[in-house]
């Protein structure tokens, strides 16, 4: 088969949709003006933006378009989410925060940052397919809770979340909710109204969009309190000069993944459990992190872990084949440590260290899942035969997670042996 | 972005150990094997070796790790052979990083896993040594 190049990473940015590119490129040089000026360039740009925000209320059912507030990008969104609102409400509401373990950092990180800051956080846990089980969501809320935050689909194992009875529950309880939408917004429908939630953010490069704008939004139930200072833009809530051409450009990508949804829906999750069962049937010891393809999982990509082998390696052998992934293993983070959201749906060490993230877009194409399904398992096979495990698990010193034989100790405690430390 | 620039994590001579890994395997009947794992990240790297007349005469390596660890393992394995067992004792990782033209700070320890399996390969032919020496002192020789 001819070397492809198969762009997998839909999950970390997508190309920009050409109507956006075409739509934004009129406000690089001619309609230039800034919307805070009072003189016609700055009313036309003015004029631009309200239509953008028009464009992205809709995508989301929002009330309002004055309920959207434009930021850098998903994590400053999350970030004002979460500050933001605490800042607004900690005198009325409470210093509590009920967050899923399982939530992108700019969530858990804002909420940790909090912490040092006199508020105080209960993570819930997730199952083993990462799902949130509400009845602990009202455990955890308290007298003092003031928000809840919870994800509406995992970024890293693409677990659709049950927001709604979540909702139900802070709304009886009379707490708001805030979800990080980044990794649902454009691959499923997002209605604010019906799902009940206050809050919630979401970034357009996740669905061809361009980079440098996120968006938060919040009704008029939810306060959140500016921690950009400077002029009144966005209401006040968020200073400076908007990017006016991202922002366009959002709006544009918003309304084509409104027009397009239902196609590109059926388009990547026919891919994606092409890609499911090819690769299931060409690898051995091979698992799926999070629900399988259907109503509980995102439906543009898989979440995978091929045992005895890193997940750096497979991503590098993979890029050097034209495809591009990504991969949750320890040698790949920056923090040598693995993604957080393994760890809480307790995938064993030796499986965390195998992970490999593909996420689907629109414009892959059965031949690109065809091409990964070859390439892939002649990978697998290179590095096992480089791998340690591989052999000791074929002379039974060490057993298999995903199969166990029955026979050797399992790899997390041969690894914990061997360098006198248990992994983490 | 320049379409005829190849875009690649680790410089050139990384990426060919990694892609061409030296020394790959196991030695039949190795005098000495080391086997470790690096608490920081989960990696493991195995280095056996064939020793005959005090001179490390082959090595080979199998890791379960990152490309970087891959290629260290086989780099050090290509630096190791010839030498003799003093001189493989005071080999440093940094000889590793130099000859593989260096690796990403976050990386280091990935030689620094390259020299302990080294050493620990080593420590296991002498134990073996002088487990043959005190059992059966007339064919113990090095």
């Amino acid at each position: 088969m001819d070397k492809r190049f198969v762009y997998l990473d839909h999950q970390a940015t997508t190309p920009v949709l050409e109507e956006a590119l075409q739509a934004m490129l009129p406000y690089f040089r001619e309609a230039y003006g800034s919307p805070s000026s009072l003189h016609r360039y700055g009313l036309q740009v003015r004029e631009g933006l309200k239509e953008a925000r028009e464009q992205i209320a809709r995508m989301i059912n929002a009330e309002s378009e004055e309920d959207l507030i434009f930021t850098s990008n998903g994590a400053e969104a999350a970030n004002l989410a979460i500050k933001g609102f605490a800042e607004a409400n900690q005198r009325t509401k409470g210093n509590h925060f009920v967050v899923s373990a399982t939530e992108h950092p700019s969530v858990l990180n804002s909420v940790e940052f909090l912490t040092k800051h006199g508020f105080e956080v209960t993570q819930v846990p997730v199952d083993i397919l990462g799902r949130v089980n509400p009845e602990d969501v009202r455990q955890a809320i308290t007298s003092k809770t003031a928000l809840v935050a919870v994800h509406l689909v995992n970024h890293d194992i693409g677990t659709i979340q049950p927001i709604k009875e979540i909702a139900a529950i802070t709304a009886e309880k009379g707490v708001a909710f805030y979800v990080d939408a980044v990794a649902a917004a454009g691959w499923m429908p997002i209605d604010v109204r019906d799902l009940g939630v206050q809050l919630l953010s979401f970034s357009p490069h996740r669905f061809y969009g361009p980079k440098g704008v996120g968006i938060l939004y919040r009704n008029r139930k939810a306060r959140v309190t500016s921690h950009i200072h400077g002029g009144v833009q966005e209401g006040g809530r968020r200073a400076g000069t908007e990017n006016v051409p991202a922002i366009i450009g959002a709006g544009v990508a918003a309304e084509v993944a409104v027009r397009d949804m239902a196609k590109r829906v059926e388009h990547v999750f026919a891919l994606q459990k092409r890609l499911y069962a090819g690769l299931w049937k060409n690898i051995e010891y091979i698992k799926l992190n999070g629900p399988e393809p259907g109503p509980l999982r995102i439906c543009n990509q898989l979440n995978l872990s091929t045992e005895f082998i890193e997940g750096e390696g497979q991503l590098l052998l993979l890029d050097i084949n034209g495809i591009a992934v990504a991969s949750g293993s320890s040698c790949v983070s920056k923090s040598l440590k693995v993604s957080h959201v393994l760890s809480a749906i307790k995938l064993d060490h030796a499986l965390a260290q195998g992970n490999i993230i593909m996420s689907l877009g629109k414009d892959n194409t059965a031949e690109d899942v065809d091409y990964v399904i070859e390439a892939f398992p002649k990978i697998v096979h290179k590095l096992r035969n480089m791998s340690p495990m591989w052999k000791e698990f074929e002379d039974g010193v060490i057993d298999s997670v995903i199969k166990p034989t029955g026979r050797g100790k399992s790899f997390t405690q041969h690894a914990a042996d061997i360098s006198g430390k248990p992994a983490h | 972005m320049k379409e005829t620039k190849e875009y690649t994590l680790y410089n050139d001579t990384v990426m060919d150990h990694f892609l061409n890994p030296r020394n790959m395997g196991d030695v039949q009947e190795a005098d000495g094997v080391g086997e470790v794992g690096a608490a920081a990240c989960g990696d493991i790297m195995k280095i056996s070796l064939k020793i005959r007349d005090g001179k490390i005469e082959d090595a080979r390596f199998k890791t379960f790790g990152c490309g970087s660890a891959i290629a260290s393992s086989s780099m050090a394995t290509e630096l190791i052979k010839g030498r003799t067992l003093e001189e493989a004792k005071n080999f440093s990782n940094q000889e590793v990083v130099d000859a593989l033209g260096g690796l990403p700070p976050v990386k280091i320890h990935c030689s620094v896993l390259a020299e302990e399996a080294l050493k620990a390969a080593i420590e296991d032919y002498e134990a073996k040594q002088s487990g043959k020496s005190s059992t059966s002192p007339v064919t113990a020789s090095v």
